[in-house]
């Protein structure tokens, strides 16, 4: 097998320094009777040839080199080439988590890098290592939110992607958390009434998502007034972080749970991609996740270290935070060289590039025929549409020119009946966008 | 000897110092270009209103040649599998194939949307499959999920259908017992699925003392959570009659599959009694551990707990395509949006494929070789508190050394100037001062050699020169780091020099 570096007699001679007769020797605790016999059911031995043949079918056999006006979740952006070039070194992907700070000042230094810029495109002090993803990190931050406020129950917004909404009823389900949902208005944000309505005197935690799952931008000021006059700590969710370039920060929510993928992560069909959450400091001893601080060394060197494990598994057990242990690190250190490559000025600059796509987009498409739905409020790359037509009607003429149309609402909103939700980023040409309306029209 | 003459596999050299990437910026600095707008402009301020944003604050501003040199002169600072031995115990460090590494950037794989139509993700659906039919295989269950993103992730989700299914029967019963020497992941997913945790002792061979066990177990155990082999090395011998001292109250048995490196092709959790197991593809299965992560946490379960899975699942339709079935009415929910570290599946099971049925039974048989070399060799050196045999991981302890002060950590870091990663320090916490070793079957005869070289070197020093022990690492860029004064006034992120000065 040849990836184990071991001739036959290496065997033979280090079984006879052991003083074992066979392998077998070895495996003697397992009881006979649990022993396999024979081989596993699986494939046999594949060449490297065989094994890049085999991928390269399944890849083949999908949407490669499709023109894409998904989002929902998973946005399609440029990924510079320097983020490959870089992440694959050895030194940083097959390295372990930085337990030993000697020997892993790389990690350790460009999580610290991360920290910092997550803190400075969110407007929070301090943010984590990572999380496993927006869906899993805005849960935990509903938990949190209960851990600071001392109070019980989560009120999660319907314009929260629907996908995040059915984690966070599984993750507080078992905790003791009601979790009450709230509606939107007409302008496709969040309804103030209902908000109120929704928050009690046991509500700890408010989750919002802003650009919301229909692309609209929250007044997050406003919904921040309500939720702290009640008491309850104010969680905003951002699914599109490329929106952070020309989009004002939540900086008057208490927690901020953002998934990182827009920043040069892979679309990869679902994962992995990148969740951070960012916060106060004076609810730092609160946030689940692993956390890099700096340190001196006995000569005064500047170092960075894991720091405030008190708040993990390894160190609390059941009195922890979360169970977390493994993040994304590799993933999140992606996300840091994307922002390195743009820059202050270049995040700028794409996310405005996707805002002047999507305004063309739903442009072209009202000329069309087509019924925007929720105007009269901002929104950052995706739109919602009507159609005379079934969304998936319309979906199956595009797949033929080799386009992916919008995300068809109605199975998470029945309500929204013929509706899709429409994203355009800085990849999408125009000409795209002018062949989906015709199809849009019709 | 010079201590210096003993240290056969490393030597210092040359290594570049290098500023946060913020103390590199200059405004104007950029390493980007946006491609021409084939649509009209617009104008933020005009179409955000108030929301507009104009100032991405202390975000760096760098060329490309300086972010190459930045990140390049970080990886430096690191150790990694890729120079070598890294044994650290229960985290299974395996060379990471790169075959891997190339398929899964593969462009119809990396680009492709999770809500693409399925006709058009045939393939991505295909790998899903494959991979899940093999793991059911490898580990003698009945049905799976990909979803968990991380091992910790996958005990929760199983420890939630256990919690469904124990509900269906009418009862979701109230603790979940864990052994004193279980990872800390374990009591903590217990906590978050609603359960209290009660402990269960180890007997004098490491392993569960079974009387014990008998008279914990009533009709408020939901589950016993258990490694095997355990976080010892050691196989649960008795592992068949702990599944029917659950079962006979009504309890499952939970394994965490943290050290299934020990008995791939071996022997399958499903056939000796576990009903519900994780498994971490980023130890097991040669993910790269990329430093913390990402990782993927299947969870493989028998027929019973098959209606709880996570939603959605992968299943054939009429007309022969994979597409996915929502329609799960008794399923906990979604653990995660989509369907799970998908690029992590696809190494998992280029990893499958290019060791086969024979491969893999041989990288087990490897594994637990080179432990066993490893505890054969530094037996007498380190004090060996268990002496039941041991599998692919072996621990060790501090004692002999404490004589002259010197503790686990201590060796640890001498480890590094002979030029490795250490061991796990300090756990399992059965183990007072643990040196818990798995070398993985990665690691040659000779690199094994090397390493038990500079183990039996190091309790030479810490006989006869503990101070030099004792202040170790002496060759790395930085020495220990006060990380008591780290946690005690945290800096958590960079700030500019002139407001920090202000403040």
């Amino acid at each position: 097998m040849r990836y184990l570096p071991k001739s036959q007699s290496d065997r033979e001679v280090m079984l006879r320094e052991i003083g074992a007769s066979s392998i077998d020797d070895l495996f003697a605790a397992i009881p006979a009777e649990y022993r396999l016999k024979g081989d596993l059911k699986i494939p046999r031995q594949y060449a490297e040839s065989e094994i890049v043949e085999f991928f390269r079918e399944r890849a083949a056999n999908s949407a490669q080199g499709y023109a894409t006006f998904l989002g929902a979740g998973a946005y399609s952006h440029y990924r510079p080439v320097v983020i490959d070039s870089l992440i694959s070194r050895g030194e940083f992907f097959t390295a372990y988590t930085p337990y030993q700070p000697e020997i892993s000042q790389g990690t350790l230094q460009s999580i610290f890098e991360f920290q910092t810029m997550i803190c400075e495109l969110t407007g929070m002090d301090v943010a984590n290592a990572s999380m496993y993803d927006g869906s899993t990190g805005a849960a935990e931050a509903l938990m949190m939110a209960a851990r600071i406020t001392g109070r019980s129950k989560g009120a999660v917004a319907k314009t929260v992607h629907p996908e995040y909404r059915e984690v966070i009823t599984t993750y507080a389900r078992y905790q003791g958390m009601p979790i009450t949902t709230f509606g939107y208005g007409k302008k496709g944000r969040v309804d103030l009434d209902m908000l109120d309505l929704a928050i009690d005197e046991e509500t700890a935690g408010v989750l919002i998502q802003s650009p919301n799952f229909f692309g609209t931008i929250e007044d997050v000021a406003a919904l921040a007034d309500i939720v702290h006059s009640k008491g309850a700590l104010l969680i905003v969710s951002i699914a599109e972080a490329v929106s952070l370039g020309i989009v004002r920060p939540p900086a008057e929510a208490d927690i901020v749970s953002l998934e990182a993928q827009s920043f040069g992560v892979p679309l990869g069909f679902g994962g992995p991609y990148c969740g951070v959450l960012a916060t106060r400091d004076k609810f730092v001893r609160q946030m689940p996740g692993r956390l890099v601080g700096e340190a001196r060394d006995r000569h005064g060197n500047r170092g960075f270290v894991l720091t405030l494990s008190t708040r993990e598994q390894h160190i609390r057990r059941e009195k922890a935070t979360s169970n977390i242990c493994t993040n994304q690190a590799l993933v999140a250190l992606m996300c840091s060289i994307f922002m390195s490559v743009y820059g202050r000025e270049g995040l700028q600059g794409l996310a405005t590039q996707n805002l002047a796509k999507a305004h063309y987009a739903v442009e072209q498409f009202k000329q069309a025929g087509a019924a925007v739905l929720f105007e009269g409020a901002p929104r950052f790359n995706e739109f919602v549409i009507q159609t005379k037509n079934d969304p998936y009607t319309i979906n199956d003429k595009l797949l033929d020119q080799r386009i992916i149309g919008g995300f068809p609402l109605k199975k998470f909103y029945p309500e929204l009946e013929n509706a899709a939700l429409w994203c355009c980023t800085e990849t999408t040409a125009k000409a795209s966008i002018d062949a989906a309306a015709k199809e849009v029209a019709l | 000897m010079n201590p210096k003459q003993k240290i056969r596999k490393a030597t210092t050299h040359i290594s570049q110092n290098e500023p946060l990437i913020f103390e590199k910026s200059s405004a104007g600095k950029k390493a980007y270009k946006l491609p021409p707008l084939d649509v009209p402009e617009v104008d933020p301020a005009k179409l955000l209103g108030g929301h507009a944003r104009t100032d991405l604050g202390e975000i760096p501003e760098v060329s490309e040649i300086e972010i190459i040199r930045h990140y390049t002169r970080l990886s430096t600072w690191n150790y990694a599998v890729d120079h070598g031995m890294y044994p650290l115990g229960s985290c299974t460090m395996k060379y990471n194939p790169r075959v891997n590494e190339y398929v899964a950037r593969l462009m119809g794989l990396a680009e492709a949307h999770p809500y693409q139509p399925e006709r058009v993700s045939q393939g991505a659906l295909r790998i899903l499959k494959m991979l899940s039919e093999q793991l059911i295989e490898i580990t003698g269950m009945q049905a799976i999920t990909l979803q968990p993103a991380a091992g910790a992730h996958g005990e929760l989700t199983g420890i939630l259908m256990v919690r469904a299914y124990l509900e269906s029967r009418g009862n979701p019963r109230k603790k979940i017992l864990i052994p004193d020497s279980a990872h800390g992941t374990n009591p903590a997913t217990a906590a978050m699925s609603g359960y209290t945790v009660e402990n269960i002792k180890s007997n004098a061979l490491g392993m569960v003392d079974i009387a014990a066990l008998e008279a914990q177990v009533n009709h408020d155990v939901a589950a016993l959570m258990l490694t095997n082999p355990n976080t010892l090395g050691v196989f649960e011998q008795e592992i068949h009659k702990i599944a029917d001292i659950l079962h006979a109250k009504g309890a499952l048995l939970y394994m965490d599959g943290a050290n299934m490196n020990a008995l791939v092709g071996k022997v399958r959790p499903g056939d000796f009694g576990a009903d519900v197991l994780h498994l971490n593809l980023h130890k097991t299965f040669s993910t790269p551990h990329g430093g913390g992560g990402p990782g993927s946490g299947p969870v493989a379960c028998k027929k019973i707990l098959e209606p709880f899975l996570p939603a959605p699942v992968v299943s054939t339709k009429k007309d022969g395509t994979l597409g996915f079935d929502y329609n799960r009415p008794k399923s906990i929910g979604r653990v995660r949006m989509f369907y799970g570290n998908f690029g992590m599946h696809v190494r998992a099971l280029a990893y499958i494929m290019a060791n086969g049925p024979d491969g893999l039974r041989q990288t087990t048989e490897d594994a637990v070789l080179n432990a066993n070399y490893i505890r054969k060799k530094l037996e007498g050196v380190y004090d060996l508190p268990y002496r039941t045999p041991t599998m692919h991981e072996v621990v060790f302890s501090d004692r002999l050394q404490m004589a002259k002060g010197i503790k686990t950590g201590d060796i640890a870091k001498r480890l590094i100037d002979y030029g490795f990663h250490p061991y796990t320090v300090s756990f399992p916490l059965v183990v007072h001062g643990a040196l818990m070793i798995e070398p993985t079957e990665s690691e040659s005869k000779a690199e094994l050699d090397l390493f038990i070289d500079a183990m039996k070197a190091i309790a030479e020093e810490a006989e006869q020169n503990p101070e030099l022990v004792a202040e170790a690492p002496h060759n790395t860029r930085i020495s220990r780091l006060d990380e008591v004064s780290a946690a005690r006034k945290p800096v958590l992120r960079w700030r500019p020099q002139t407001e920090a000065v202000a403040k």
